[in-house]
C-alpha cells in the first residue's frame, strides 16, 4: 500500500517537472514544425539564472519567501531575453527549411548554449536549496514530502490551465490555432505569422525556463545538466503526439508514473523504461496518443 | 567517362595516396583518421537512408552494437584477426536492424528519428545495466591481429589506420555501386513519392527494411573500426548525443557522393582536436557556430562546393 502511494506521489512530481518542459516544446513544434534541441540547454540557463538570482536575493537580506517570486522572475528574465533573441537573430533564417535541417541548426544553438552557460557560470556547481526547506515537509503515511515539491505540481497544473485557457478562450490563441492548421492561408488573411511565431517561441523558453529554475532548488545545478532532460522531454512529447499540449500533459504523467514504479519495483529498468514505453506508444500509435492519422499524399 | 567509373577511380586514388602519406604521417594524425573513418562509416549508412528519404537519431545504436560485438569476439572467444572482427560487427548490426527494421520500416520523418533515437536509448540503458559488459565504463579490447600480424610496436599506429581505409574505401565503392542497380535506384524514389512506387509494383517497406539492414552494417562496421582504434568502449556510443554527431557530419557534409561523409567526418575530427586543445572550455561553441555557418551558407553541404563547380549534378 505505501509503495503504491509512494509511486502515485513521485511519479505525480516527477510528471509536472516532465510537464512543464514538455509543453513548451510541443507548443513550439506545434506552430513552428521546431524540434527545438535546444530546450535543454534553456533550461539549464533557467537553473543557473535562478540560482544566481535567488543567491543574491538571500544574500541581500530580503525575506526568505519572497525567494518563490525571483525563481519565476528568473524564468521570465530568462524567456524574455533569449527567446527573442533565438527567434528573431537566428531561427527566422532557417524556415521553410527541411525539418531535418531544423533540427540540426537547434543542435548547434544547444552545443553553443551549453558553453555559454559554461563561459558565463563557470564549471562549478551551485546549490540554492533555501526554498526548497522553507515550506516544510508534509507526511504522507510512512513517507514524508517537502510541501516545495507540491508547489511544483501546482505550478504545472496552472501552466496547463493557462494554456488551454489562452489557446481556446482568447483571440490570440485562436490565431494561434489558425497558423498551426496552415501558416501560408493565416498569412494570406492577414495574421501576423512571424508575430505569432516571436510570441510561441518566447512562451516555450520561458516554460524551459520555468522549468529549469523550479528544479533549481532541488539539484545542484551543473553545466550539462539539461543533455538528458531533452530527450526525457522528446519521449513525453511524442508518446503524446507532437505539437499538442494535452497529449504532453498526459505523455508527461504516463512517463511520470512509469519511471516512479520502475524506481520501486525494479529499479534496474529504470534507465531505459521511458524509452520503452515510447517505443510501445509509437508502435501501437505511430504518431503518438493524441494526434489523428494523416492521410498518405499522392 | 562514365560517373561509376569516376567515382570508382577518385576513391581507389584516394585510398592510393592515404596508403602512400601512411610513413609521412604523425601517430596522432594516423589514430585521429582512423578514428574519422570509423564514424564515417557509419556517415555513409546515413547517406543512404536520408537518400532514401529517412533521418535516424538512433545509429549510436548499430554504432554500439559492432563496437560491442567486436569487442566481446575478440577478448571472450578470442577472435583475434581485425578483418573478421569488422565483419562480424557489421553482421550483428545488420541482424538488430533487420528485428527493428519490422517495425522502424513503417516510419517516415519526424517519426522515424524518434522511433531509432529510443531504440538507441533503451540499448544505452541496456548497456549500462549490464555488470558482463562494464556497465558505464565499458571495457578494453584484446588487440587484434591482420593476417597474423598483431598491431603492436611500429604496427600499433599503421594498422588501425589501414585497416579503417581498406574498409572505408570497399565500403564507399560497394555502397556506390549498389546505388546504381535497380534496387538501388528506389531509394530516392521512394523519399520523393512512396505511391507511384508502389503503383511501379515494388515494395516500399522492403526497399526501406533493406535500406536499414545496410545502413546498420555499416554503422556496425564502423563500430568495430572504431574499437579496434581506440581500444576501448563504452555505452556512450550508444548515447543521443553520438548519434547526433552522426547525423551533423552527414548533412554538413552533404549527400551527393559517398566520399563526402568521410571527408566530414576527418574535418570534424581535426576540428574537434583542434577545438579541444586551443579552447578547451568553448569547442562546444566552435563546432556549432562552425555548423551554423555551413548550415546557413552551404545548403547542399560543404561536398556542394565541388559539384557546384562541376556543373549540376542530381
Amino acid at each position: 500500500m505505501s509503495t503504491l502511494a509512494a509511486v502515485l506521489a513521485d511519479g505525480m512530481i516527477y510528471a509536472a517537472w516532465l510537464f512543464l518542459i514538455a509543453a513548451g516544446l510541443t507548443m513550439i513544434y506545434g506552430v513552428m514544425r521546431i524540434l527545438n534541441m535546444a530546450h535543454g540547454s534553456l533550461y539549464t540557463l533557467g537553473a543557473y539564472t535562478a540560482a544566481s538570482l535567488v543567491g543574491a536575493w538571500l544574500r541581500g537580506g530580503h525575506p526568505p519567501l519572497g525567494s518563490f517570486l525571483v525563481l519565476g522572475a528568473a524564468a521570465l528574465l530568462v524567456g524574455l531575453v533569449v527567446g527573442p533573441i533565438v527567434e528573431r537573430g537566428l531561427l527566422r533564417f532557417t524556415y521553410g527549411r527541411d525539418e531535418v535541417v531544423l533540427v540540426l541548426v537547434t543542435y548547434a544553438l544547444f552545443l553553443i548554449l551549453e558553453d555559454l552557460v559554461k563561459l558565463v557560470w563557470g564549471v562549478e556547481s551551485y546549490y540554492v536549496t533555501e526554498p526548497y526547506g522553507l515550506l516544510g515537509t508534509v507526511d504522507l503515511g510512512p513517507l514524508t514530502y517537502p510541501i516545495y515539491s507540491g508547489l511544483v505540481v501546482l505550478a504545472a497544473i496552472a501552466v496547463g490551465l493557462a494554456l488551454r485557457w489562452g489557446i481556446e478562450r482568447t483571440r490570440a490563441g485562436k490565431l494561434l490555432v489558425a497558423v498551426i492548421h496552415d501558416r501560408e492561408v493565416s498569412a494570406a488573411l492577414g495574421i501576423d505569422v512571424s508575430r505569432v511565431f516571436l510570441v510561441t517561441f518566447t512562451v516555450g523558453t520561458t516554460l524551459a525556463a520555468l522549468g529549469g529554475a523550479l528544479t533549481a532548488p532541488t539539484v545542484a545545478v551543473v553545466p550539462g545538466m539539461g543533455v538528458e532532460v531533452i530527450v526525457l522531454a522528446f519521449a513525453v512529447v511524442v508518446i503524446g503526439g507532437l505539437g499538442s499540449v494535452p497529449g504532453a500533459a498526459l505523455g508527461a504523467v504516463l512517463v511520470g508514473l512509469v519511471r516512479s514504479a520502475a524506481v520501486h519495483l525494479l529499479p534496474q529498468l529504470e534507465l531505459f523504461s521511458i524509452y520503452l514505453v515510447m517505443a510501445l506508444v509509437l508502435a501501437v500509435r505511430p504518431r503518438g496518443l493524441f494526434v489523428a492519422a494523416e492521410a498518405r499524399k499522392i | 567517362m562514365s560517373d561509376a567509373r569516376r567515382t570508382a577511380l577518385g576513391l581507389l586514388a584516394a585510398f592510393a595516396v592515404a596508403v602512400a602519406a601512411a610513413p609521412l604521417l604523425p601517430r596522432w594524425a594516423l589514430f585521429l583518421v582512423a578514428v574519422a573513418l570509423g564514424r564515417g562509416l557509419v556517415a555513409l549508412g546515413l547517406l543512404l537512408l536520408i537518400r532514401t528519404g529517412l533521418v535516424s537519431f538512433g545509429q549510436g545504436l548499430f554504432f554500439a552494437v559492432g563496437a560491442y560485438a567486436a569487442g566481446t569476439a575478440g577478448s571472450r572467444l578470442h577472435v583475434g584477426d581485425a578483418v573478421a572482427l569488422v565483419l562480424l560487427g557489421a553482421v550483428a548490426a545488420a541482424a538488430v536492424a533487420g528485428v527493428l527494421g519490422l517495425l522502424l520500416a513503417r516510419y517516415r520523418t519526424i517519426f522515424f528519428a524518434m522511433l531509432s533515437l529510443a531504440f538507441s536509448m533503451i540499448a544505452y540503458g541496456l548497456l549500462v545495466e549490464s555488470p558482463a559488459l562494464g556497465s558505464t565504463d565499458g571495457f578494453n579490447v584484446h588487440p587484434a591481429t591482420v593476417a597474423g600480424v598483431p598491431f603492436a610496436g611500429r604496427a600499433e599506429a599503421y594498422a588501425p589506420y589501414l585497416l579503417a581505409l581498406a574498409v572505408a574505401a570497399a565500403a564507399a565503392l560497394a555502397l556506390d555501386r549498389f546505388q546504381r542497380t535497380h534496387l538501388g535506384r528506389l531509394a530516392p524514389a521512394v523519399r520523393e513519392n512512396e505511391l507511384r512506387v508502389e503503383y511501379m509494383g515494388a515494395s516500399v517497406r522492403n526497399v526501406v527494411h533493406l535500406n536499414l539492414v545496410i545502413a546498420a552494417a555499416l554503422a556496425g562496421a564502423g563500430g568495430a573500426v572504431t574499437a579496434l582504434a581506440v581500444g576501448h568502449i563504452d555505452p556512450e556510443m550508444a548515447y543521443w548525443t553520438t548519434s547526433g554527431e552522426f547525423v551533423f557530419v552527414t548533412i554538413v557534409a552533404g549527400t551527393s557522393s559517398v566520399a563526402a561523409p568521410f571527408a566530414g567526418a576527418i574535418l570534424l575530427e581535426l576540428l574537434r582536436s583542434y577545438a579541444v586543445q586551443h579552447a578547451p572550455n568553448t569547442w562546444q561553441l566552435v563546432m556549432g557556430a562552425t555548423m551554423l555557418g555551413i548550415i546557413l551558407a552551404l545548403p547542399g553541404g560543404l561536398w556542394s562546393i565541388f559539384t557546384r563547380r562541376r556543373g549540376a549534378r542530381p
